[in-house]
Parts: structure tokens; sequence; C-alpha cells
């Protein structure tokens, strides 16, 4: 199992998982978001590529209103 | 398109730029983009709320970005790391799209910007590859700083963001008018029409509003002044305002061949 922080919250995963997983299991696949994994951009290409390790800190944002 | 707004090489139509915050719903938010006529949009980037936007719409289905262009702000960004990362993230978000709005904000009371951090993040992210419009004081020494970074477009306040208080500096925004050679467009402080109005009569070569707009009574009409007073106020910058004088009255009609009882 792993722990990792989504959007400053934790979350645990049963087995090894991949960025495009996470967005699966929050209901966010196929949305228009951008993940940074501890610092640094995923490229949406590489979302099924690139496997959390325990302790990861993601976060995913989206565009809304502002000035 | 006769005088165009030219920013990193891209010529817009419109001197109006509009922030998508504050309003009603995004109907709201759509209507009064239309009415104002402005081609850039700030958004906001912020976390996804994790189980709870199922259905929820979206700002990016509301404002298309194939129809408007995106200006991604750091709203609520203390330190240039911070600044640096939403814009990674922005850029990651809108498919390789680099202008950007950047600002650092000095604290939440007054939300002045805090000009080293500015400076560094402005430093960062053109050596990354964005087109940077960067929020910053009205210090024209700073405001050249940040152009000789390589900053597409200067953006000093007229006065404090969300105030509505207008043009409280003409002075200082005429020195960095004055100084430089990309872009000054007035971001913060407009209240109402006339403020933009006297922005763009002091040569700004744009205004950036959100609140003036979001905050009015009735939102769509005021972006609707707010068009006109934009394009009214750049059309008396460039024909050139007359001098003002205290006396040396010149009545406008002719002083010969009036009649009259008594010489004057």
């Amino acid at each position: 199992m792993i722990q990792v922080t989504v959007n400053g919250a934790a979350r645990r995963f049963d087995g090894p998982v991949n960025v495009r997983q996470v967005l699966e299991a929050l209901a966010m696949a196929g949305k228009k978001v951008a993940v940074e994994r501890n610092g640094e951009i995923v490229p949406q290409s590489l979302h099924h590529q690139v496997m959390l390790e325990n302790g990861d800190a993601l976060e995913i944002v989206v565009a809304v209103g502002g000035g | 398109m006769t005088d165009p707004l030219i920013i990193a090489g891209k010529s817009y139509a419109s001197r109006l730029l509009i922030g998508t915050g504050k309003y009603r719903d995004f109907a709201e938010t759509r209507a009064a983009v239309e009415a104002s006529g402005a081609q850039i949009v700030t958004v906001a980037i912020r976390r996804t709320n994790i189980g709870q936007n199922a259905g929820e719409p979206s700002l990016l289905e509301a404002l298309p970005p194939s129809q408007f262009t995106y200006l991604p702000n750091t709203a609520g960004c203390y330190n240039a790391e911070d600044a640096v990362r939403t814009l990674r993230l922005a850029r990651e978000l809108l498919d390789g799209h680099d202008l950007v709005k950047l600002e650092v904000l000095g604290d939440p009371h007054t939300l002045y910007p805090n000009m080293p951090e500015t400076l560094k993040a402005a430093g960062t992210l053109v050596k990354e590859g964005f087109k940077v419009m960067v929020y910053c004081s009205d210090d024209p020494i700073q405001a050249q700083m940040l152009e000789a970074i390589g900053c597409v477009a200067v953006m000093p306040l007229a006065s404090l963001i969300g105030s509505g208080m207008g043009i409280l500096n003409p002075w200082n925004l005429q020195l960095v008018l004055d100084k430089l050679k990309v872009p000054v467009i007035v971001d913060a402080g407009v209240g109402t029409a006339s403020d933009a109005a006297i922005a763009m009569e002091l040569g700004c070569d744009g205004v950036l509003m959100n609140t003036a707009v979001a905050a009015a009574k009735k939102p769509v009409q005021m972006a609707r002044a707010m068009k006109k007073a934009v394009e009214a106020g750049r059309e008396a910058f460039l024909a050139g305002r007359m001098p003002k004088k205290l006396y040396a009255a010149s009545p406008s009609s002719p002083t010969e061949g009036k009649i009259s009882s008594k010489a004057a």
C-alpha cells in the first residue's frame, strides 16, 4: 500500500499506481487538469507512465475565474 | 485593424483586458466579457475540488480558449517560487500557452506587489520561455528593470487591487510611460469608466480590470461602459488634448460682427 498527498489531503492506494490511475480514482479522468508531482510538472503525455511512490505530493489544478 | 495593441508580436483590437473573477456565475462572466469586447481574459489556477466537481461547469467551457486569449495569473502568490510553479502548471494546463500574468503580492491587506520577488520570478519565467505581463508598482526604475529582464508588458497598479480608487498617481504613470518601450497597461484600481478613460488619455496602452466590472450593480452594463471609456480615452490621447489654461479665455464663436450697444 502507498500513501500520497493529493492537493494537501492524504490518500491511500492498494498497489502501485500511475498518475492517470490516480485521476481515474478521483473521477477526474478526461478532465482538463494539470498535475505537479513533488514540485515538478507531469506532462499529460506521461500520466500513464509516471508511477507514484510512497510519500509523493501531487497537486492537481484547473483554471477558475480570477483577476 | 487600425491602432492595434501589440503584445509579444500579437495584435489585439481591444485595449481592455478583463478578469473573470467575482461574477455571479459563468453566464454572467461570459456576458460581461462579451460586452466589454475584451480579447484577453485573466484566469486563476487553483486546486481542483476533489470529489465535488463531477458535473460542475468549467470556465474553459464558458470561455473557450479558442475564442479568447487566456492570461493565467499568479494571484494569491506571495513569493517567486509559488508564482513560477503556478505558471508552469498553467502552461501545462493550457497546452503550452506561454502568455502569462505575473503578480507576486506583498501582503493580504494591500495586495501591493512584492517587487524583489516579482523581479526574481520574472527573471526565471523569461528564461523558461514565458511571455510575461507583470503586475508591479508604479516605480519607473523597477518598471525599467522588468522591461530589461524581458517582460512583454509592464502593468503598474493605479491604486490597490479591488479598491476602485482610480488613478491615484498619474505623474508616476507618466514617468513609467516615458521610460518604457513595451506596452504599459494599468492593472488594478480602476473603479468606473472615467478612471479607465484617464488611464488611456495619459497614454497607457491598455487597462486591465476585474472588480470594477464584476462588483458593479449591473456588471454587463459596466463592461459596455468600460469598452467605450477605453476607446474614448485612447482616441483622445491620439487626438492630443488642448493645453490647459487658467485664463487667456478664447471664445469658441467669432469675436467679429457681434451686435452690441456698447463697446466691451
